[in-house]
């Protein structure tokens, strides 16, 4: 439940004063709806006003609609922090660096694609490595792997797993500039070197999905995006950096620890708050090994792309291209990006921490796609395996969060609830009836993810419209799924 | 030993309480519950593989977190899911040292009911305290 001192400022904002707790240097503003809120645990309002005293905060400390707790930072946390006076923390941007979603297009119809799905679930279930220590194909050196992670998705081109037009439609192109892998550990890369083309586990998935007339929101808007004709079917996936993130959040939590208080004299709340400032040392090695798992998490990606191609080409006997096989586009979640916004009257420079948030670009802006540029940056919000995702597009009025937006629906019930209340072979049959199959490397892990552990995704969207951050476009509803 | 997990202390990921008669008890403890959330049958682990871990820190608290952040690393790195042989461990609540084998093998999803894959051991909720006799610890995993 929200504290006592939340206020509402709207049906789907709610502002928690600077007088809440001692040392906030902005409030906290929540967007959600009074369901959403209702449903929020105590941390996450204990974490976003813990955020609220972190130095160099800019505006205000964010949570989204589809909040709940984390560490450090809720998921669905967003903040902005001056460049020169504020801070980094890898507590803004999750273990997951740039755990991310990718949506592609088809020219196929679900008439189409129906005869097939089973072959194209199982083929895409063998090809894209799901689950616990899963290895991917392609074999790298670790030398390569350090090249790769500073050059994203540039070396995909290099090297025939991407055509010009994927680099085009991916969040920054597909590759941080700032990215030094001088700056990684050994054991980042030895966990992440094989791990290029996987999924993980979690709620990670790749999912067929099919955009009915019905849920089509803005048919123009919808056609801009590449969905054009009735019951097309798309394809999305959800995964990130894999080992290789995952080690260098906890390598830099762990630097940031020795250094906070004693060195830079920043009061400490909790350990997963560790942060520095961001033009030290420390905060500029961080950056760059950090946008070195951005970069990895594209590749990661983008690799995965590539074999989807294949799978679609050997089952249909046509060329990808022919297949309509067209990356929509690619956002990013877990991340600290430098970006310009207008704040207090002028352009600033700020590092915009997103953890479990969605950049959210308006239409007219630089640094969304050409083609797209008009109506705005696509959104991807990715729902659970049995309720459907979201196609959203950027607003004017997301100016209000530094332009993010919410990126998932949020869990209401822990993993061993969820494993207690279905079982994993009871939910695949009854998914199938349903008309979803689904492939998956584990049993318990896929009643962790069952729909009912999960928020009204319909919810978070209105929120995210009604609270001016995000507009829908269309709602995708699953009819293949490959669970992590 | 034992240990539990709490979905109360954490909707999204997987917390545990684990406690122990000595600190290589609760150690111990730990180190089974992480990968209980891996492999559901940690039983059918054949032990092919041995590792040798050796880790000193600065604080008991960072000796437990970087101890099972091995478990976590040798999985990701040589897809091998390790069962700790023993481990014994030196020094007090501060500067503490601890030398432990760990046996497996390299994962196999036939034979292997598989979980969910550990990304990291977080601060979050974080606890490591003696309680009278025994040793307790809380500790959330980040999957």
């Amino acid at each position: 439940m929200a504290p006592s001192g939340c206020v509402k400022i709207n049906d789907t904002l709610w502002e928690i004063p600077r007088s809440y707790k001692q040392g906030m240097k902005v409030p906290a503003r929540i967007y959600a709806s009074k369901p959403l809120l209702d449903s929020m645990d105590s941390s996450v309002f204990e974490q976003v006003t813990n955020v609220a005293t972190l130095p160099g905060i800019a505006g205000y400390s964010f949570c989204m609609p589809d909040g709940h707790s984390g560490y450090g930072f809720p998921i669905g946390g967003m903040a902005a922090f001056d460049t020169d006076t504020g801070v980094i923390s890898p507590g803004g941007i999750g273990f997951d660096i740039n755990c991310g979603m990718r949506l592609v297009a088809t020219s196929l119809t679900w008439e189409e694609v129906q005869p097939r799905i089973q072959q194209l679930v199982d083929r895409l279930f063998a090809r894209v490595p799901a689950g616990v220590g899963g290895k991917g194909f392609l074999e790298l050196s670790q030398s390569e792997f350090r090249t790769l992670s500073e050059q994203g998705m540039k070396w995909c081109l290099k090297k025939g797993y991407a055509i010009q037009e994927d680099l085009d439609r991916t969040e920054e192109n597909g590759c941080i500039r700032e990215a030094d892998a001088s700056k990684v550990s050994e054991r980042a890369v030895e966990r992440g070197y094989k791990q290029i083309g996987t999924l993980g586990s979690g709620n990670h998935y790749l999912e067929i999905q099919v955009a009915k007339p019905e849920n089509i929101v803005d048919q123009k808007v919808a056609g801009v995006f590449g969905i054009d004709r009735p019951n097309q079917v798309v394809l999305m996936f959800h995964c990130g950096s894999r080992g290789f993130g995952h080690q260098i959040a906890t390598d830099y939590l762990q630097s940031f620890l020795k250094v906070m208080q004693s060195k830079y004299g920043i009061p400490f709340r909790d350990r997963e708050l560790a942060c520095a400032p961001f033009i030290s040392p420390e905060g500029q090695d961080y950056f760059k090994a950090m946008n070195c798992a951005i970069n990895m998490s594209f590749v990661n990606r983008q690799v995965i792309l590539h074999r989807i191609r294949e799978v679609f080409s050997e089952v249909f006997g046509k060329d990808p291209m022919e297949l309509g096989l067209h990356q929509i586009y690619d956002v990013t979640h877990n991340t600290a990006k430098v970006e310009r916004h207008l704040f207090d009257g002028k352009k600033r420079k700020l590092l915009v921490h997103r953890k479990g948030a969605t950049r959210a670009f308006a239409p007219g802006m630089a640094g969304i796609p050409r083609e797209y540029r008009a109506v705005g940056q696509p959104v991807i919000i990715g729902g659970s395996m049995e309720t459907g995702s979201y196609l959203l597009a950027g607003v004017q009025s997301g100016e209000q969060s530094f332009y993010t937006t919410a990126h998932g629906s949020g869990r209401t019930m822990g993993r061993n609830q969820a494993k207690k209340q279905f079982r994993g072979q009871d939910l695949e049959k009854r998914l199938l009836e349903q008309g979803i199959y689904i492939r998956t490397s584990s049993y318990s892990g896929l009643a962790e993810e069952a729909g009912a552990a999960y928020k009204d995704i319909d919810e978070v969207v209105r929120a995210t419209e009604s609270a001016g951050l995000s507009r829908p476009v269309v709602k995708l509803v699953p009819v293949g799924n490959i669970k992590g | 030993m034992s240990y539990r997990y709490r979905d109360d202390l954490s909707m999204a990921d997987v917390a545990f309480e684990a406690e122990g008669t000595s600190l290589e008890e609760l150690f111990t403890s730990a180190w089974d519950a992480t990968l209980r959330v891996m492999i559901e049958n940690p039983s059918a682990l054949h032990s092919n593989s041995r590792r040798s871990i050796s880790i000193e820190d600065r604080s008991i608290d960072l000796l437990l977190v970087n101890f099972l952040q091995e478990l976590i690393y040798y999985k990701d790195a040589e897809a091998l899911l390790l069962r700790l042989e023993h481990c014994r461990i030196e020094g007090g609540t501060e500067a503490a040292k601890l030398e432990a084998v760990a046996s497996g093998e390299q994962i196999d999803a036939k034979r292997h009911h598989l979980g969910t894959d550990v990304k990291a051991v977080t601060f979050h909720r974080f606890s490591l305290k003696q309680e009278g006799e025994l040793w307790r610890t809380t500790v959330v995993l980040d999957v």
